[in-house]
């Protein structure tokens, strides 16, 4: 679904991504961590075409990734941050995205009736909290059943109930064949929700497997131990190699 | 694209600083209006309002918009739509709002009020130096990363072309005095939106006179049809071209 071939990116004399190589398909859900600053943001902003890299090559349902941008269609996209335009109600931002992609017959109106946004539907942005704006970015997310989701700290700033019910409907999709990729920092999250993990170290991929395989080859039962098992030995090895 | 504009603009519309922009200029024109019953020299007051304010406020307003709806613009890229659509989107919007703040605060009480040709010219010179500065103003906040570089880069912007120009082309004609200058002064003034809006202006008044030979030229020159053309193409072009640059920066740039 998605492949990225070897793709470099650097702002300034800092390389964020180094030699990136990426296979996701469909039907698997993706963890993506790394500490801050390794490149996760702009791995998944280089996908959705934000960032333009240096070198490389991305493809989404086989389709390069360009300006024009109709291979967005496939993917919702959960960014980690939602600001709206202040005056504008969450009513039309609901509208204007149905405008954009007005092929969708059907819009998944889930998470926007579990939200309770539609009371909401004429309140303007400004007034709104954070985590309602971070419901309004989920609900945004899963509106047109897009057979890729990208979730950048999905469930960061919501309350537990709105976090349960954003959890639920992310397995929900999951189990009807999507590719999911996850990024948080919230690890026991992670646990529920993905079957496959993806470290990214300071721009490069440093380990890439299944988090049945990663828990079993750290010999952890759970992923917040194994995942934490895995730096651990990253750094011992990193310590004992000179770097370059 | 317009399926974003219209939403983008809607959003402007209700914005509180639009609103109190527009009343400003409404108050601020009627008032001259009601002080001086000659439509010309209300004409001559409201002009430094449409050289200097205008352009200050449309350079200070896009920036501010621009880095305000920044995640905004980013959700928008992830969308299928074209980078360029978005864009444009921003551009019309906030250009349109404030088009839309100067001609109902100026252009309605210049219309009720009778202020002929001269009126007319303020009217189209304001609206003009207002996407002249909206297309800077863009320009330079692509150009930059970060909210306080880009208001220092537009401010710049305003800077150069209200005072500094002015300065160095006195400059140079006061050095050259000995030399028939008009041509290149014509040249140099096409160079700067803001002189060029104001010599539109003051030629529709009666001041000209005041001008010397200089004066007499520019009349000559502007007066006609192909004049009026000419200094309506470049301030055109004044719109396009940082439009165009700033578009193409756009497309290529890492958000």
């Amino acid at each position: 679904m998605i492949s990225v071939d070897q793709l470099n990116k650097s702002f300034g004399k800092l390389r964020v991504l180094n030699e990136v190589s990426i296979a996701w398909q469909a039907g698997k859900s993706y963890a993506l961590i790394g500490p801050n600053g390794s490149g996760k943001t702009t791995l998944i902003k280089a996908i959705l075409g934000l960032v333009i890299p240096d070198t490389g090559v991305i493809r989404v349902d086989g389709v390069p990734v360009d300006a024009r941008g109709r291979y967005r269609t496939k993917i919702g996209y959960m960014p980690q941050i939602g600001r709206y335009p202040d005056n504008m109600t969450i009513g039309q931002l609901v509208e204007m995205m149905k405008s954009i992609r007005p092929d969708v017959p059907e819009t998944d109106e889930d998470l926007l009736d579990a939200f309770k946004l539609y009371k909401l539907f004429d309140k303007r942005m400004r007034t709104l909290s954070g985590g309602t704006r971070q419901k309004v970015s989920a609900a945004l997310a899963f509106l047109f059943h897009p057979p890729i989701l990208i979730l950048d700290e999905p469930t960061a700033g919501l309350d537990p109930v709105a976090s349960e019910v954003l959890k639920e409907k992310i397995l929900n999709e999951k189990r009807k064949g999507r590719l999911i990729v996850i990024t948080s920092h919230i690890l026991s999250d992670l646990d529920e929700l993905t079957t496959d993990l993806v470290y990214l170290h300071e721009g490069q991929v440093q380990y890439q497997n299944t988090v049945d395989e990663l828990k079993r080859e750290t010999r952890e039962a759970r992923l917040t131990k194994a995942i934490a098992t895995l730096i651990r030995q990253r750094e011992l090895i990193h310590s004992v190699t000179p770097t370059t | 694209m317009t399926r974003v504009l219209k939403y983008v603009f809607y959003d402007l519309l209700r914005t509180r600083f639009i609103l109190v922009y527009t009343l400003f200029l409404w108050f601020l024109t009627f008032a001259l209006f009601q002080f001086d019953s000659d439509a010309g020299k209300v004409v001559l007051s409201l002009m430094n309002v449409a050289l200097l304010v205008v352009p200050l406020v449309s350079v200070v307003f896009t920036t501010i918009h621009y880095f305000n709806s920044y995640e905004f613009i980013e959700l928008m890229l992830a969308q299928p739509i074209h980078r360029r659509a978005v864009f444009l989107s921003e551009y019309l919007g906030v250009a349109s709002s404030l088009v839309m703040a100067f001609l109902l605060g100026v252009g309605m009480p210049v219309a009720l009020f009778g202020a002929g040709t001269a009126g007319l010219a303020l009217v189209f010179s304001g609206t003009m130096l207002t996407l002249v500065f909206v297309s800077l103003a863009f320009l330079s906040s692509v150009l930059t990363q970060d909210k306080a570089k880009a208001i220092g880069v537009a401010l710049l912007f305003w800077f150069y072309f209200s005072l500094i120009y002015d300065g160095i082309l006195l400059w140079v004609v006061y050095t050259l005095s000995d030399y028939p200058l008009e041509k290149i002064t014509l040249g140099l003034v096409a160079l700067n939106p803001v002189d060029l809006a104001r010599i539109i202006l003051l030629l529709q008044l009666d001041i000209s006179a005041l001008m010397g030979y200089t004066g007499a030229f520019y009349q000559k020159f502007f007066g006609s049809a192909a004049g009026m053309l000419f200094s309506s193409l470049t301030l055109l072009l004044w719109v396009l071209l940082p439009l165009w640059a700033a578009t193409r920066i756009f497309q290529k740039k890492d958000l």
